[in-house]
């Protein structure tokens, strides 16, 4: 069958299981426009093409398949940029198109030429320029599956406008992906994993530290069943937040720069830590040299670059998340670890009398509340997209995901202006569950032209914005670090609710703690977008707080007026 | 300093890829050749590389990482034959003449270009004595010099082989409709 390859792409792409495409068209990829146009393939017309990679983002993580962005040569496709290099720092395996000019005139600064795959190259786990029709099906398949396979992360596929308008022979069979030979390594020697094993059914004082490689691997019930065995409590990175539940008693919450204070001093008093599927960022270990002394430490972990990067390890096993915990799981003795649990729990005692839910209403509006309102309304069980600050770290804290996928937010990179357009993604790819954007006032207006995206597909989310008149947690680095000087950090911002009329979608503006739950509840039985703007008290800031290089256990706690700290129990 | 062997698709791009790579984690290249080996879709790289074991091994793994290289690896403190080639023109008149090639001799270099003013000398073996020769060279005048970079490869039965292609990875492969 004779197809041009426009035609073949979007052959491609449909028989690849995709439905929507999240993009924005202009000559160079007028071409695969038109032949969208006679496809099955749902196109979401997105105002940035920024918002079209976050939106495909937010598709992959809600969905664990596949997101699909599409862009327009020279800026379409420097506009992606960020929003690819967030598919790449947090591992999310999103597919980007983006037309080129002709083949004929590459090189020659063309209009709206740019060398996309170049600048691309250090933020994409692949990327290829494709000039003949008869290589897009493969090059495509070759995307896909790059894209989700090992440890995930995005692949651009550059096409030639030329290529897009020639014909060639499509046949699906004959244009499998082929794709180099890789050399197999065995994963870790017999040595290593008896190792592994035998620290594992020795350690007084064990922990896990989960990640976002459980959930990649959908590892999630092999986990929970290595943890139930060994009888280990369970501290979570931010993207690990839904792996296992947050209502077992073997979870204890959040590690890290604002991880809860009890599982940060767990962590240091630990003797045995079990990384699985995260990779000892920064943010979550604080300073290296100070890093769990006592503790040996096991790493679970698909990528070998990854091994030693940081943290220096006692046993790596190498290698897909399930396969290694379900290897292990034979050889796992349960134990006892009561003392050490206990431990931990008198650990948290000491701030569960600063939680800011227990103390008495003080007219104030703390985003605190607001988050763990939107949690009890919910029940826990939304989607919850956030942005990056105050808000993202308050959600971690005070919603309890008891599901993996439902917490999708921008880790590695920190993409302010990420919350909007991935909940628009997330929605598609999950239409039937309940979507929440928790966005700043400031990340918020960085993507804030999507309103129109969700009024022109129709579709239902709903958007909390936690507006403190600042870029909160900037200006909590300045009030701790520099002083007070708030330097650039007040920020004006629109009337929300009006601007939210102005698209067509209902805003609603709160200011006090008891207009929260009902205006959540009404939001939730409208069929439609709504956009809440809570007005959120100005200099609030999140507790604990371990200052960027200070040791893990060197936290800054909440001072006594007004006593706020986490600890709400799920 | 760390030698690695990578075997890499013979085509456009990859060479800016593994040097970026390089570049992204702050590891200086000292040397990097490569060439076709007797399969001509296959290139065969050698790195040298201002680094410590620890960094040699991101290296490592990162470089395996990229979808157009086939293997990596660090091949440093094992049994290695290393070659370097150097062409390097020096200086030479009538009367120091005899004197450079009574060096050249015990170099075991060879002269590959002759003219009334200079001589081109060819040399290869280990760094070391390219090294030596240069050095003694200098005072000649050394007018130009070029040399290939660092080859390396492992002694006796230690092999280092590309990998094979397997049938097809299309079992593999991704889509949407077989969601996690």
């Amino acid at each position: 069958m004779k197809l041009t390859g426009a035609e073949i792409l979007c052959e491609s792409l449909t028989r690849l299981g995709v439905r929507e495409i999240f993009g924005y068209p202009g000559g160079a990829i007028l071409p695969v426009y038109d032949a969208l146009g006679k496809s099955k393939l749902h196109h979401v017309l997105v105002r940035h093409e920024q918002g079209a990679t976050h939106m495909a983002d937010g598709y992959a993580r809600a969905s664990g398949g596949i997101g699909v962005a599409m862009a327009t040569s020279g800026p379409g496709a420097t506009n992606m940029v960020t929003g690819i290099a967030t598919a790449m720092l947090d591992s999310s395996p999103v597919v980007c198109i983006t037309g080129q000019v002709s083949s004929k005139v590459l090189g020659s600064d063309a209009f709206q030429e740019i060398d996309i795959t170049g600048i691309t190259m250090p933020i994409t786990k692949h990327n290829v320029v494709v000039t003949h029709a008869e290589d897009i099906a493969r090059t495509v398949r070759e995307a896909f599956l790059i894209a989700n396979s090992g440890r995930p992360g995005p692949v651009l596929v550059d096409i030639t406008k030329d290529a897009q308008q020639a014909s060639a022979e499509f046949n699906w069979e004959s244009s499998a992906p082929k794709l180099p030979p890789k050399r197999q390594r065995p994963n870790h020697d017999q040595a290593e994993f008896d190792r592994a094993v035998e620290l594992l059914n020795t350690a007084k004082r064990p922990l896990i530290l989960a990640g976002h490689g459980i959930m990649v691997s959908g590892a999630m019930r092999a986990f929970e069943q290595f943890v139930r065995t060994g009888n280990y409590p369970v501290a979570m990175t931010l993207l690990g937040i839904g792996c296992f539940p947050a209502n077992d008693p073997l979870n204890l919450g959040m590690m890290g720069m604002h991880g809860e204070a009890w599982v940060n001093n767990a962590i240091q008093e630990a003797d045995l830590l079990i990384a699985v599927g995260m990779r000892f960022d920064d943010r979550v270990t604080g300073d290296l040299r100070t890093y769990a002394k006592g503790a040996r430490k096991i790493h679970i972990e698909i990528d070998r670059a990854e091994i030693n990067k940081n943290v220096k390890v006692d046993a790596a096993l190498v290698g897909d998340a399930r396969e290694v915990l379900e290897k292990l799981m034979p050889h796992i003795q349960t134990r006892d670890h009561s003392t050490w649990i206990g431990h931990i729990a008198e650990l948290k005692g000491d701030s569960a009398v600063r939680d800011i839910q227990t103390l008495p209403d003080s007219g104030h509006l703390y985003a605190a509340h607001v988050i763990n309102d939107l949690w009890k309304e919910t029940r826990g069980e939304a989607i919850v997209v956030t942005d990056v600050g105050q808000h993202q770290m308050w959600e971690a804290q005070y919603y309890h995901h008891n599901r993996p996928r439902t917490l999708i937010t921008s880790g590695g990179l920190g993409t302010m202006g990420f919350a909007l357009p991935a909940a628009i993604g997330a929605k598609f790819a999950k239409p039937d569950s309940e979507v929440w954007a928790v966005v700043g006032d400031g990340g918020f207006q960085m993507t804030m032209s999507e309103l129109a995206t969700i009024v022109q597909e129709k579709i239902n989310i709903k958007i909390a914005i936690i507006n403190n008149g600042y870029l909160g947690m900037v200006r909590q680095w300045q009030e701790f670090f520099y002083d007070k000087r708030y330097v650039a950090t007040p920020l004006v911002a629109p009337d929300f609710a009006a601007l939210a009329n102005a698209f067509g979608i209902r805003g609603e503006r709160i200011t006090a703690r008891a207009e929260v739950i009902p205006t959540i509840r009404a939001a939730r039985e409208s069929a439609e977008t709504v956009l809440i703007d809570f007005r959120v008290e100005q200099e609030d800031s999140v507790y604990p707080m371990v200052a960027a290089g200070a040791s893990l256990h060197d936290m800054i706690r909440r001072p006594n007026n007004p006593l706020v700290e986490t600890a709400s129990e799920p | 300093m760390q030698t690695l062997v990578a075997y890499v698709e013979n085509k456009p791009g990859v060479l800016n890829r593994v040097s970026s790579l390089a570049r992204r984690l702050a590891i200086n290249i000292d040397s990097l050749t490569v060439g076709p080996t007797e399969n001509e879709e296959i290139a065969r790289m050698t790195i040298v590389a201002h680094t410590d074991e620890r960094g040699a091994h991101r290296l490592e793994a990162s470089l395996e990482k990229l979808v157009d290289v086939l293997l990596a690896e660090n091949i440093s403190g094992r049994a290695l034959l290393e070659r370097d080639l150097a062409l390097i023109k020096v200086s030479a008149d009538q009367q120091n003449r005899p004197h450079l090639m009574e060096l050249i001799k015990v170099f075991r270099a060879r002269v590959v270009d002759v003219a009334p003013e200079s001589l081109i000398i060819e040399v290869s073996g280990a760094v070391d004595k390219i090294d030596g020769l240069l050095e003694v060279l200098r005072p000649f005048g050394v007018l130009e010099m070029a040399r290939t970079g660092r080859i390396s490869m492992t002694r006796g039965g230690d092999l280092l082989r590309p990998p094979v292609p397997e049938s097809t990875a299309s079992e593999l492969e991704s889509t949407n409709s077989g969601v996690k």
